[in-house]
């Protein structure tokens, strides 16, 4: 187990996978873990090799890069070149494509578009350029989207007005329910997503568990957090139990960050519905302003086009979003789509799927190909 | 942007916009602490970082593992690593002259 050597505590690993693999028995699981984060350990560590074949992780849309839809990349381009503007983004996004390429090549263009760390320093160039209407590209799931709203307080308490955001955050649970809902996939339990939970508490997951009758167990980013969330999930399942559990009590408390979910609450509200790329619109999973914020609202002070733009036909990010699909099951991936080439967006975020296997997938699946699964 | 990233209070600096200095990746950054209001932030406390934003209190072993564990996801570390030292938050009352 070469994998298995590189962990931090090497013993606790195989103890934990030889739980998996007793608890796992003959029967056959599929787990979806729902953050790029996780996606990206697994590869990163050969987890899935290290896993009895007849457990499989599935991955799931918990990348908020690769889950904008070309149209909305195509309204941030048309603010990004409205005359004056100086649009701000995550480096992460720059590279997305929308219909008529990225934001990188509107910039190329001539279009003033800076990549910032955080919205506090698109609220600082604003401030800087007090002449220069500054709007700030919103993404993200609940991790980010309370310091959006921190944001748009500070910009209201101190009048300034030449700052506005382009609100795209999204929320996590909806589309769990949407592929619960999905006849394509049968899925015996979540490994749950780190980061978002520590706004959002464990509590919103309680709907898998009680309304679909699914096992949900938050988890760590360690490989050890993610092996022994497996372990949990197959102990519930075994034990006929069908509950909510936190492996990552170090971090994330069940009723979140109170003060986060307060400035949620405050600032937005649920947009009806929003397109999600390859999981189609889905009621109330997203974010918007409230009306009282109308001021700092891009989508209200400028004309984006807002139209709904087909993905491109050699794309599978939607199957590979909804866990329907291996990245390397994609027709063009490695080939025409590559990190430096990418034609869907879960090439492009290194939290995603396609870009997380890219990188370290395939070298692993050959070294463990030539090992065996000698565990 | 959806990895956290471990920085320690050097000092808090400035209770009206709620800013701390905090040191991330070997740089010292300001990052906005409006967030943890509730958990009475002390210099050489260790918090998780989101986009400018301490999100939760973390103790020391968790920012170590936390921290080795990015640094093992490479690219992904080091993108938001260089974001970070491109950032640079100021108060937002500098903006009326305070
Ligand atoms: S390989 Fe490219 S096009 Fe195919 S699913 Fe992945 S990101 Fe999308």
């Amino acid at each position: 187990m070469r994998f298995v050597d590189e962990y931090r505590d090497p013993a606790a690993a195989r103890t934990l996978i030889a739980r998996i693999h007793a608890l796992a028995g003959d029967d056959h699981f599929k787990f979806m873990e729902v953050c790029g984060g996780h996606t990206h350990t697994i590869y990163r560590h050969g987890i899935e090799h290290l896993l009895p074949s007849n457990v499989e992780m599935v991955h799931g849309p918990g990348c908020p890069v690769c889950v904008i839809p070309m149209g909305r990349v195509d309204d941030a381009i048309a603010l990004a070149e409205t005359p004056g503007v100086i649009f701000t983004s995550f480096a992460d996004m720059m590279r997305v494509p929308g219909s008529r390429g990225s934001l990188l090549e509107a910039k190329a263009r001539g279009a003033d578009v800076r990549f910032v760390y955080s919205p506090l320093d698109a609220l600082r160039i604003a401030m800087e350029h007090p002449d220069k209407p500054v709007v700030f590209f919103a993404v993200g799931f609940e991790t980010t989207a309370p310091s959006t709203g921190v944001t748009v307080l500070e910009a209201r308490a101190h009048a300034i007005d030449n700052f506005s955001v382009f609100c795209n955050h999204v929320t996590v649970v909806p589309p769990i329910k949407a592929i619960l809902e999905s006849p394509d996939l049968r899925l015996d339990g979540f490994v749950g997503p780190g980061h978002v939970s520590t706004v959002i508490g464990n509590r919103p997951y309680r709907l898998v568990s009680e309304v679909y009758g699914k096992p949900f167990v938050t988890a760590g980013f360690e490989p050890l957090d993610i092996l022994q969330a497996i372990a949990m999930l197959l102990a519930q399942i075994r034990e006929g139990r069908c509950e909510v559990e936190n492996q990552y009590t170090r971090v994330v408390r069940d009723e979140g960050n109170p003060r986060a979910l307060a400035v949620l609450e405050q600032v937005f509200e649920l947009r009806p519905d929003f397109e999600w790329r390859g999981l189609g619109s889905i009621s109330q999973s997203a974010l918007k302003l409230r009306a009282e914020f109308a001021s700092w609202d891009a989508e209200l002070l400028y004309e984006v086009p807002g139209v709904r733009v087909a993905d491109p036909k050699a794309c599978q990010c939607g199957e590979v979003l909804k866990g329907a699909l291996k990245p390397w099951e994609c027709k063009v991936f490695g080939t025409a789509c590559t990190p430096e080439t990418p034609i869907g967006t879960c090439m492009v975020s290194s939290e995603g799927a396609c870009a997380a296997y890219y990188n370290f997938g395939r070298l692993h699946r050959e070294t463990a190909a030539t090992m065996g699964r000698s565990a | 942007m959806c990895l956290g990233i471990p920085g320690q209070v050097v000092e808090l600096l400035d209770s009206e916009n709620q800013l701390a200095k905090v040191e991330v990746t070997g740089v010292r950054r300001t990052i906005n602490v409006a967030l943890l209001e509730n958990e009475h932030l002390q210099e050489g406390d260790w918090v998780l970082i989101h986009v400018g934003f301490a999100l939760s209190k973390i103790d020391e072993a968790e920012a170590r593992l936390t921290l080795d564990a990015l640094k093992l996801v490479g690219q992904a570390y080091t993108d938001e690593a260089a974001a970070v030292r491109q950032s640079r938050i100021t108060p937002t009352t500098s903006a009326i002259g305070g």
